[in-house]
């Protein structure tokens, strides 16, 4: 059944409308305060937007549009909301914990057992049914989540940064158990993760500041990212301009030469994406093959793998640490960043 | 060394002491010695006197008659159930005179050997029967007590206006069933006036101090049972003349016109 | 000071068990005193009199109805007060807590303009038949009357730090708010709410100002313990004593027992993070 939300929020600057296909997962990104748990708590019934409307197929969870004052309490919308805390109940076993839903549903007691036997075994976690949420760790208490989630048969899933509070080796199993469970499942995740995005997402959207800033298939928006969130995200750079020719002319005047996949049209937005790998850092102007060259001050320099990263203008650069070394660089100092042509991709906005 | 008596001791004390400031705060401070020929030397110092709660009115206009015309004298007054000042001075309480609502408290604090000489008896009370004004039971005798429905409220029989009850119901040979006894005559008198109870055994005195809160109805089987108040110098008395001064005064015909006044008989 | 091994750091500066020893003998000295003052040969027949068992009995039912309308009333209200906010509620909370601050004696006059013959309420009680003043009935109100703070205050407080966190996840999972309250809130706050009925019951087993001005006294029927402790030193200090005695190993007694039930009680509390 298709999900359709609008909601405003005057006061948080929230103002967002969405679709969802049946069986389809949608990943939501964007950079804290941006509104992503705002989102689901106003899908789950947890939070009141200005006006909006929301619905699951025939089912209305909302409609505050015009004079409507329709508004479904969180218990029957179907919508089972997961958090970074597992929030399992403290005094339930974990299989009460799972049955939790079906009995809410009127199932009787052994057929909410049933039920959320055969659920705990489909996370892999069946062996932990009769221990308290206090003696579980951080990964088996958030398969436990999912699966009382998954009992209660919900028809939109939301889950807000499952993986957040897991280590490293109880993340990945995760993911794994999501991919699994999640097929066939309408669903939203809230991420900062883009592996997550890869793994689990049909489509992704991005949500800065209350409002969606760009939205599409998830390979589509994390390879060619035309927000600066997104390609922050997919470690990109990014420059925003209008199309020219082969490049783009930025609002400050500066043409970036590129190369685009088809031709594009002249005149409407743009951006260049290109990598830090791609970029070369000069103290004085060079003149040279390179036609890209951007007079940018050093705010910042970072370890990232084996390489240095040089923030500087809100563009990144890679270098070797000899290089940074030889080159003496430092917060403050005014550099080149040269980019050559052939390594930027242009494209529509 | 007692840890139960002293604290509440103290604080009865401080607050007589605030109601008999209250009462003296008129009383002005006479001439020093200024030779005016008295027929015996003037008593002079602080007393404090310990009486029944019965005796509230009387004793605080005796007091401060007392001190009007001997400037230079305090009256300290404590007022309490008789039992619960035995209590106190058997403790240690500063006590100079003792006045009780009945004898056997009086006998109490005379076995402990606390007090001087011996008491004398100054005032008697007797029973007399309370009703709201509008007397919704139609109580007119005592008996009239025992009828059913009647919600009647009188004293338990540990305390003295009880005991007299108890005497009553048996010179009378009508048995009353309370619907409640409280261990003070005042919770008898207030739960008349507030209408709860539809009658109520308290004393003479307290009726007339109800005024019009309350209509008293007397009976004639009230003389079964008199209650007599003695008064004593406390043995433990730093101001033995004084004291004696003010038993005097309340035995005398000063303390039993104003007793009468109250509707205290005369012993 | 010999330190116990494998215990920890306690961060409490050693002048701070004087004070405690302190405020500890100051409230244990006074009952070692009556102790030392009571009458042992004769204790057995005092508290076994025919007046001392009613009196026992009577304060120990009435005890338990009070607590029991307590927290009937009190779960409701202290929910309201926690979890829901609306204007004036600062003032309700107030209000509520009033009891404690009101001398019994006075909670007893306000609850005889009330439910007494020509009171509020009482007047149309009256004409239905129905007479409060003098009762048994009458008891219970008082004791309630005091109480009810101890356990609202209890319970709110148990019910802020809780938090809401777990009721919404659980209205997510198809709950309905009864069943919210009923599967996750009350059993979350269960170590607090036990508190606080176990403070209502002692409150309302020594309550005496209230008992004496509304109820009255009367052997089997309104004569609670304190009330029978307050006539017999009249005349018995020794019974009085012996009395106050069995009220002290009562209130201890329950305080005791539920201590104990809390610390090995319900599941520890928090989830795994």
């Amino acid at each position: 059944m298709t999900f359709h939300l609008d909601a405003t929020l005057a006061a948080r600057g929230f103002e967002v409308s969405l679709s969802l296909a049946p069986a389809e997962t949608v990943a939501i990104l964007g950079p804290n305060g941006a509104g992503k748990s705002t989102l689901l708590a106003i899908i789950a019934g947890l939070l009141r937007p200005d006006t909006g409307k929301a619905s699951i197929g025939d089912r209305i969870l909302f409609d505050l549009a015009g004079n409507a004052n329709i508004w479904n309490a969180p218990h029957t919308r179907g919508t089972a909301l997961m958090a970074q805390e597992a929030l399992l109940f403290p005094h339930l076993s974990a299989l009460d914990n799972v049955a939790f839903g079906p009995r809410s549903a009127g199932a009787s007691s052994a057929e909410a057992r049933a039920t959320a036997m055969h659920w705990l075994t489909e996370v892999d976690a069946g062996s932990l049914a009769s221990r308290r949420p206090g003696q579980l760790s951080g990964g088996q208490a958030q398969r436990i989540a999912v699966a009382r989630a998954l009992a209660a048969d919900p028809e939109l899933l939301l889950l807000d940064e499952p993986m957040a509070a897991l280590d490293i080796h109880a993340a990945p199993l995760l993911r794994r158990l999501l991919k699994r469970v999640l097929a066939g499942r309408t669903a939203i995740i809230i991420t900062h993760d883009i592996l997550d995005a890869f793994m689990l997402a049909d489509r992704v959207i991005v949500l800065e500041e209350g409002r969606i800033s760009e939205e599409g298939p998830t390979r589509d928006v994390l390879e060619r990212p035309r927000s600066r969130f997104a390609a922050g995200l997919a470690g990109l750079n990014l420059v925003t301009g209008t199309v020219n020719g082969h490049g783009i002319t930025t609002a400050q005047g500066q043409f970036v030469a590129g190369h685009s996949a088809d031709t594009i049209a002249s005149g409407q937005d743009g951006v260049a994406a290109f990598p830090p790998s791609a970029v070369s850092v000069f103290l004085t102007e060079e003149h040279g093959s390179p036609r890209n060259s951007f007079r940018v001050a050093i705010t910042d320099l970072e370890p990232h793998g084996d390489q240095i990263r040089v923030h500087a203008g809100g563009l990144s650069a890679d270098i070797t640490p000899a290089a940074s070394a030889d080159l003496g660089l430092a917060p403050g100092m005014t550099v080149y960043f040269v980019i050559k042509a052939a390594a930027i991709a242009i494209y529509p906005a | 060394m007692s840890t139960t008596g002293k604290p509440l001791a103290a604080v009865l004390v401080a607050g007589a002491l605030a109601i008999s400031l209250a009462g003296c705060a008129s009383g002005t401070p006479g001439p020093a010695a200024s030779g005016s020929a008295s027929e015996v030397p003037k008593p002079s110092g602080t007393i404090t006197v310990f009486a029944a709660a019965s005796l509230k009115a009387t004793f605080t206009k005796l007091a401060s008659d007392f001190e009007a015309k001997n400037p230079g004298t305090k009256i300290t007054l404590n007022f309490a159930g008789s039992s619960d000042l035995v209590t106190q001075i058997t403790q240690g309480a500063p006590a100079d005179v003792f006045a009780s609502a009945d004898t056997k408290n009086m006998t109490k604090l005379s076995d402990a050997k606390l007090i001087d000489g011996t008491a004398s008896n100054f005032a008697t009370n007797v029973l007399e029967i309370a009703v709201p004004p509008s007397n919704p039971a139609s109580i007119s005798s005592f008996s009239d007590l025992a009828k059913p429905g009647v919600k009647v409220v009188v004293c338990a029989p540990q305390v003295p206006c009880g005991a007299a009850t108890d005497k009553v119901e048996q010179a009378t040979g009508t048995t009353l069933t309370p619907v409640s006894e409280e261990s003070s005559v005042t919770d008898v008198l207030g739960k008349v006036v507030s209408g709860e109870a539809d009658a109520g055994l308290v004393y003479v005195t307290d009726v007339k101090t109800a005024g019009d809160k309350v209509k008293g109805i007397p009976f004639a089987e009230s003389d079964k049972a008199v209650n007599t108040y003695p008064i004593a110098t406390v043995g433990t008395s730093r101001n033995k003349d004084l004291a004696a001064a003010f038993v005097a005064t309340v035995t005398g015909s000063e303390g039993k016109k104003v007793l009468n006044d109250a509707g205290f008989g005369t012993p | 000071m010999n330190r116990r091994s494998g215990s920890g750091y306690t961060g409490i500066p050693a002048w701070i068990y004087a004070i405690a020893s302190a405020g500890a003998l100051f409230v244990l000295l006074p009952l070692v005193a009556m102790v030392a003052k009571v009458n042992w040969p004769q204790f057995i027949p005092l508290i076994t009199s025919e007046s001392s068992l009613t009196a026992l009995g009577l304060s120990l039912r009435t005890s338990a109805g009070s607590t029991a309308l307590c927290i009937i009333f009190g779960v409701p209200l202290a929910l309201v007060l926690a979890r829901t906010p609306f204007p004036g509620q600062r003032l309700l909370r107030a209000f509520v807590l009033l009891p404690l601050v009101l001398p019994p004696v006075v909670g007893g006059i306000a609850l005889l303009y009330t439910f007494g013959r020509q009171g509020l309420l009482g007047k149309n009680l009256e004409l239905a038949g129905i007479q409060i003043a003098f009762s048994t009935t009458a008891v219970v109100l008082a004791q309630t009357f005091v109480a009810l703070p101890f356990l609202v205050v209890s319970l709110e407080g148990a019910l802020r730090t809780a938090g809401n966190k777990y009721e919404a996840v659980a209205a997510t999972l198809g709950a309905r708010p009864t069943t919210v309250l009923r599967r996750v809130t009350i059993p979350l706050v269960l170590p607090g709410l036990a508190s606080g009925a176990v403070l209502s019951f002692a409150r309302s087993l020594g309550e005496f100002g209230a008992t004496l001005t509304f109820a009255g006294s009367l052997q089997g029927v309104t004569r609670t313990l304190p009330l029978e402790i307050y006539l017999q030193r009249e005349t018995d200090a020794d019974a009085a004593v012996a009395l106050s005695l069995v009220l002290v190993a009562v209130a201890v007694a329950v305080v005791g027992l539920s201590y104990r039930r809390r610390h090995t009680g319900a599941a520890p509390e928090g989830a795994a993070k």
